[in-house]
């Protein structure tokens, strides 16, 4: 059915190239996230699959069609913009039922197709009003509405809560992931917001630089990232960077340490390592513990941040570097004292430097 | 500093009034003059205009110079004509110069770019240097009509009308305005299986009310003023327009209130035009929320 596909597809405008060559596999009915920094991509790569920007190279299909000429009205495709996009000079009903007018449908049709969406979004009582008489969940939900009057096989989603306030952003962001358990469809969803993407995805794709550097349901990004980049790209506060050295190999298993960090014994999958190198050792600041007794990492407390359920700690290394603890009880630590941190080496990573 | 302030507040406001309401004084005095003056007999007209009697109904009032101007020329047909011209024009500049506009801004082809500047470059040229060359065209064009194909526009309606529908001016005003409205929503439109002809429609010119009255305006003002062109293209007073029946009233004697009284009536048309765009201009900005 809507299955989306893009082989090796590039886009330049002149001689910059914004999109180098890109791989991807949405399934059908597959919610799929599109994250990376500003200026990766994320926007034109998803102007592409919508047909409101041309592809340079490569090839693209939804569903069984080559659509690489296609104009967006024949792609069977809804989008929701950033900025919402509702036409100003027409009512929410009007404007929920732009898609329908433009293909000729009845009144009645328009009617019911209308009333059935504003149900599902809860806007029955907006439908005569004007968009400048709207707030900003409200003009987002009658973008949405607009999409999905027509039952598309195919939702695209530029940003669609970046102009909302946090608390409306949880509340849009969980009923937009209700929407796409009722309708099933093909969602291709563009954040920045990694909370987005770890919560409403079942695939996450990250993008930096036009390329793809990993792709994957949410959970394997981030137990298992593929390099730096995803690894400190996913997940709250960022994952700790540690500069190590190599001091043994054996098998899968690399022993590393540094003037802050006792040996330790980490896995080696991203290798190959040799002795002697230097590699960066990966540590979600959610597995680092605090020592009962001596452990592995020495320092000492430069912050702490109690949130309540939740405490954050910046702990200064012997060798100077900062480390973030995120402690799951909270705790107080006098500040500057000096503190012994643990963490279970299964839970650590292993990166080579450059990425 | 608060009193200041306050006081500076009051002497700004009364500064502002004072300069709008001279303005509005030299606006409105001259069309004063001329109603007034429409009215009275030439030799009253001529003592009164040294002072400030000019400006009132006073005297010797009468309509006399109305009946003296219709008789002098045919009036009807001259302000018909120049209506009938300008409103045609008008119409059809707005539809040609936004569609033009829409394909320049929204539309991606190849060698619009060049156009674009060639199309600004026009806008340099005074009409007067390529009046000439133009009139010898339009000498020569075929025109299909009620007899059938004949040969050479002078004397009627169209060589007044179809020389003026396109202008670099206009269409350079509705590239400048649909710059400005948000492309998303003509993306969105697109996407929801708009046709061009769909978005332009339904889309860009719902929100191009202050761009269309403000273009509108401008060409009313150019075509209701034509005196060159007409003046070279028509030979027969059928076709003429109202400035060129002006040459009437200054044929043998000039009668100074025959001229004032045809001056006021072909003032009405412009006056009507400015409250019609007027009442749609503030509808447009009502409707839509978008402000030019
Ligand atoms: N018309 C254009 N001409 C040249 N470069 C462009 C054009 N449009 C976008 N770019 C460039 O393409 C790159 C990717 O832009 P894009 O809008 O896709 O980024 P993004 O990932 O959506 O960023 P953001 O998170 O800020 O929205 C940027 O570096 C941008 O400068
Ligand atoms: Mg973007």
């Amino acid at each position: 059915m809507a299955r989306i596909s893009l082989k090796d597809v590039k886009k330049s405008y002149g001689n910059a190239h914004v999109i180098k060559g890109v791989d991807i596999e949405v399934e059908d009915g597959e919610f799929c996230v599109f994250v990376g920094p500003s200026g990766c991509g994320k926007s034109t790569l998803l102007r592409m699959i919508a047909g409101l920007e041309d592809i340079t190279s490569g090839q693209m299909t939804i569903g069984e069609t080559v659509v690489n000429e296609l104009p967006p009205a024949q792609r069977g495709v809804a989008m929701v913009f950033q900025s919402y996009a509702i036409f100003p000079h027409m009512t929410v009903r009007e404007n929920v039922a732009f898609g329908l007018t433009i293909a000729g449908a009845s009144k009645a049709e328009k009617d019911a197709k209308v009333a059935e969406a504003a149900r599902i979004l809860q806007m029955e009582h907006l439908l005569d009003r004007r968009p400048s008489q709207l707030s900003g969940g409200q003009r987002q939900r009658v973008a949405i509405g607009r999409a999905i009057v027509r039952k598309p096989q195919v939702f695209l989603f530029d940003e669609p809560l970046s102009n909302l306030d946090a608390a409306l952003r949880m509340d849009m962001r969980m009923e937009i992931g209700k929407l796409h358990n009722q309708l099933g469809a093909t969602m291709i969803y563009v954040t920045h917001d990694q909370v987005e993407a770890m919560t409403l995805a079942d695939k996450i794709v990250v993008l930096k630089d036009g390329k793809v550097m990993q792709i994957g349901a949410p959970m394997e990004l981030y137990h298992n990232p593929a390099n730096l980049f995803v690894a400190g790209f996913l997940g709250a506060p960022s994952m700790n960077f540690i500069d190590v050295t190599v001091q043994a190999v054996n098998g899968n298993k690399a022993l590393v340490s540094n003037a802050a960090l006792d040996p330790v014994e980490v896995s080696a999958a991203r290798g190959p390592f040799t002795v002697g190198e230097k590699a960066i050792l990966g540590l979600r600041p959610q597995y680092v513990q605090v020592a009962e007794g001596a452990g592995r990492l020495h320092g000492t407390v430069a912050l702490t941040e109690r949130l309540g359920a939740e405490t954050v700690v910046e702990v200064t290394l012997k060798d100077g570097k900062p480390l973030i603890a995120a402690l799951s009880q909270d705790r107080v630590f006098p500040l500057g004292a000096a503190v012994d941190l643990d963490f279970d080496p299964a839970t650590a990573h292993l990166f080579r430097p450059e990425v | 500093m608060a009193l200041i302030s306050a006081d500076n507040r009051g002497l700004r406001l009364a500064t502002r009034y004072a300069v709008l309401g001279l303005i509005a004084v030299i606006f409105v005095f001259p069309l004063v003059f001329m109603v007034m003056s429409s009215l009275k007999p030439d030799q009253q007209l001529l003592q009164d205009s040294g002072n400030l009697r000019a400006f009132l109904p006073v005297g010797d009032i009468s309509l006399n110079n109305y009946t003296a101007a219709f008789q002098r020329a045919p009036v009807a047909t001259f302000v018909f004509n120049s209506v009938l011209v300008t409103g045609v024009t008008v119409l059809l500049s707005l539809l040609i110069c936004s569609a033009a506009g829409f394909a320049f801004v929204f539309v991606n082809w190849k060698g619009r770019g060049v156009l674009l500047s060639i199309l600004l470059a026009t806008l340099i040229l005074p009409f007067e240097t390529i009046a000439i060359p133009m009139l010898l065209m339009v000498a020569h064009l075929p025109w299909i009509g009620t007899e059938g194909i004949t040969w050479g526009w002078l004397n009627s309606y169209h060589v007044q009308i179809i020389p003026f529908i396109a202008d670099g001016l206009t269409v350079f005003l509705f590239v400048q305005y649909f710059k400005d409205l948000p492309g998303e929503l003509i993306e969105a439109a697109r996407v929801e299986g708009a046709s061009w002809g769909q978005i332009y429609r339904r889309i860009v010119m719902p929100l191009s009310g202050p761009i269309l009255a403000t273009a509108a305006i401008l060409k009313f003002l150019v075509m209701y003023n034509q005196y060159l062109w007409p003046l070279m293209v028509t030979q027969e007073e059928g076709y003429r327009p109202v400035m060129v029946g002006l040459q009437y009233f200054f044929q043998l004697n000039v009668a100074w209130g025959e001229v004032m009284a045809y001056l006021s009536l072909i003032t009405v048309p412009v006056l009507a035009f400015y409250l019609y765009l007027q009442k749609a201009f503030i509808a447009s900005i009502a409707s839509t929320g978008v402000k030019g």
